[in-house]
């Protein structure tokens, strides 16, 4: 279970996100071009624990692998700390829902990729153990990934990326193809890791309850074109009583606001 | 990937942890659930068909003087006996034994068949099909030259296979990699590629210096192509969610080509390495044949010049069991290499 953290020394950096647009031209076929993102702003202090919730094609991972440097804004500025992002970089680390492990790696050079990227390996092998202990793998180091349940090929994939110490860690729908019970056994696997490193995270999620529990903050998207429509203060102490009513109305307003509550029939959520 | 043999017992043993009971067993053969005693007894009781033949059954033929095929029979027989001794002591020899002894006492017994339908009832016409002692006593008796050749053909193939993969590794990675490369190199691949290295001979013999070196060259060609269309298809092909995990974890462009391209892309290189091998092969006995005056491929032509089928078969013989085993090294380097992929495809 996640304990009460004493205030850790922080590595994360604040990220912000300024009037930033994402248009992806057409491709054969396709009348118009499509607007992913517009003109998003968005400010993640130092540390925090940020979800992004939102149907489909709202852009929550354009956003994603915007500030992942793996594509470039049409318009607007992002920054980590003062500095824009122009490329990736391993101060910010990426973990699909899809664990993308290396497949011809075992799991202890998976989670060495950084480090071998990096050129560092020599200097900070002992970092190795260190994750593999963190993510309780240390029995599997020689074993390869097919070999692992999908809650195990994400545990690596979260060792993976933070074993470069990255200053913000983007999580795409990182528990999304896991059960129930894995989930939630997850979810304070990650709020634990989260608050041994205070790394800044930015989490996309599906899952309404995942977000209450986990984060600090909830941004919540719409679509065609993407655009936040609220952002939402999570004002609970951790662990989170997934039961409490506290919990459940917070549920309830963001089913509202994304018009999914059910009441009013007429809403048009999509 | 240079994974040492206590490495790989040691995955095969938290493999095994993992998944229970599954995929790590060896290959057994379908007799092996069950040892019968005619499995073990295949061998000698072959050779006792095949020496019965030999020895009791008329001759219509006329039949070399030499006694090199019932001495081979004797000496299968004493080994299939001396199996027999051993099989209850040794782990490994049964093993052995149980997969390969049905396979190698109908093969005695073939012997023994070819012996029958030749010498003896002389159903097929001399000199072209003699009996196994006109192969096996040509062999035997030829053995200075056999080697000769064997050992020119093995240098042969070998520095042309090798010379070709390691342009078709740069050229497949270049032309996967950069889309420049890919627009100039993939049409040229396209026209030039499906060309048999064969051919080229006309060319060759006018351009090469030597014909040692033309037939190298030819090698090269025949296994280039295979090896660089595999190559490059395989790395254009790369997952581009890996290069894009790579990249945010802070890797290079030399890192995301030797690190994460050209593993993503070694199943489809060592399917190219095979097809390469089997188009070294042919091109290699051709070549052989036109301009270099050694090697398997020369002797088979020239004991046809002198009518003597039974060094043809001989040298056959060894080309199959030449060939094969070079294919075998290659699988062995394969299963090696590829060995993450051990449940992942039907190994």
């Amino acid at each position: 279970m996640v304990a009460v953290s004493e205030p850790a020394t922080i590595e994360g950096s604040s990220l912000r996100v300024r009037g930033t647009s994402k248009y992806f031209a057409a491709v054969n076929g396709a009348a118009v071009g499509a607007l992913a993102l517009d003109k998003v702003s968005l400010f993640v202090s130092a540390g925090e624990l940020v979800s992004i919730v939102g149907p489909s094609g709202c852009g929550k991972s354009t956003l994603l692998r915007l500030i992942a440097g793996l594509t470039v804004a049409s318009e607007g500025e992002l920054l980590v700390g003062d500095e824009p992002i122009t490329a990736p970089s391993a101060e910010r680390g990426l973990v699909f829902q899809d664990p993308n492990l290396f497949p011809w790696l075992t799991v202890r050079r998976n989670i060495e990729a950084g480090l071998v990227a990096r050129r560092v390996l020599k200097q900070e092998r002992g970092q190795v153990d260190k994750f593999m202990r963190l993510v309780g793998l240390e029995g599997f180091a020689d074993a390869f990934p097919h070999h692992l349940s999908g809650g195990m090929a994400q545990r690596v994939a979260l060792a993976r990326a933070m074993i470069n110490h990255p200053k913000v860690l983007l999580l795409d729908e990182p528990l999304g193809a896991l059960d129930a019970f894995t989930r939630m056994r997850m979810q304070d696997e990650v709020l634990r890791l989260w608050q041994a490193r205070r790394t800044t995270m930015l989490l996309v999620t599906h899952d309404i309850d995942e977000a209450i529990y986990m984060s600090d903050r909830i941004v919540i998207m719409t679509p065609r074109p993407g655009r936040i429509e609220q952002i939402i203060p999570v004002k609970m102490n951790r662990p989170r009583d997934r039961s409490s009513p506290d919990f459940l109305g917070l549920r309830s307003d963001i089913l509202q606001t994304m018009h999914f509550a059910g009441r009013s029939l007429g809403g048009n959520g999509a | 990937m240079n994974t040492s043999v206590e490495e790989l017992q040691q995955q095969t043993a938290i493999v095994s942890r993992v998944r229970q009971p599954s995929a790590t067993t060896a290959p057994v053969s379908p007799a092996a659930t069950k040892t019968r005693p005619q499995t073990l007894l295949a061998i000698p009781v072959g050779a006792c068909i095949a020496l019965a033949i030999h020895f009791l059954v008329p001759k219509r033929e006329p039949v070399a003087p030499t006694h090199y095929y019932p001495l081979l029979l004797f000496v299968l027989l004493g080994l299939g006996l001396l199996g027999l001794a051993l099989y209850p002591f040794l782990e490994g020899l049964r093993k052995w034994m149980r997969y390969m002894c049905p396979m190698l006492g109908v093969a005695t017994m073939t012997a023994g068949i070819w012996e029958l339908a030749t010498s003896c009832l002389g159903l097929l016409p001399l000199p072209y099909f003699p009996g196994p002692e006109g192969v096996f006593g040509s062999m035997v008796s030829d053995y200075k030259l056999l080697f000769d050749s064997t050992w020119h053909s093995l240098i042969l193939l070998t520095s042309g296979y090798f010379i070709g993969v390691i342009i078709a590794l740069i050229t497949g990675v270049t032309i996967g990699w950069f889309p420049h490369a890919r627009y100039w190199g993939m049409p040229l691949l396209k026209i030039v590629g499906p060309i048999p290295a064969t051919a080229w001979i006309p060319l060759a013999m006018v351009i090469a210096p030597s014909a040692l070196l033309s037939a190298v060259g030819l090698i090269s060609l025949a296994v280039w192509f295979p090896v660089t269309m595999l190559t490059a298809s395989g790395i254009s092909s790369t997952r581009a969610s890996y290069l894009d995990v790579a990249r945010t974890l802070g890797a290079r462009p030399l890192y995301l080509v030797f690190r994460v391209a050209i593993p993503a892309a070694m199943p489809n290189i060592f399917i190219g390495l095979f097809m390469g091998l089997g188009t070294s092969f042919l091109t290699l006995v051709v070549a052989e044949n036109v301009g270099v005056k050694s090697g398997l491929g020369w002797y088979v032509s020239w004991a046809q010049g002198w009518a003597e089928y039974g060094k043809v078969y001989g040298a056959l013989i060894i080309m199959a069991a030449f060939f094969s085993t070079i294919m075998t090294v290659l699988f062995k380097v394969r299963d090696r290499v590829l060995v993450w992929q051990k449940g992942v495809i039907k190994w």
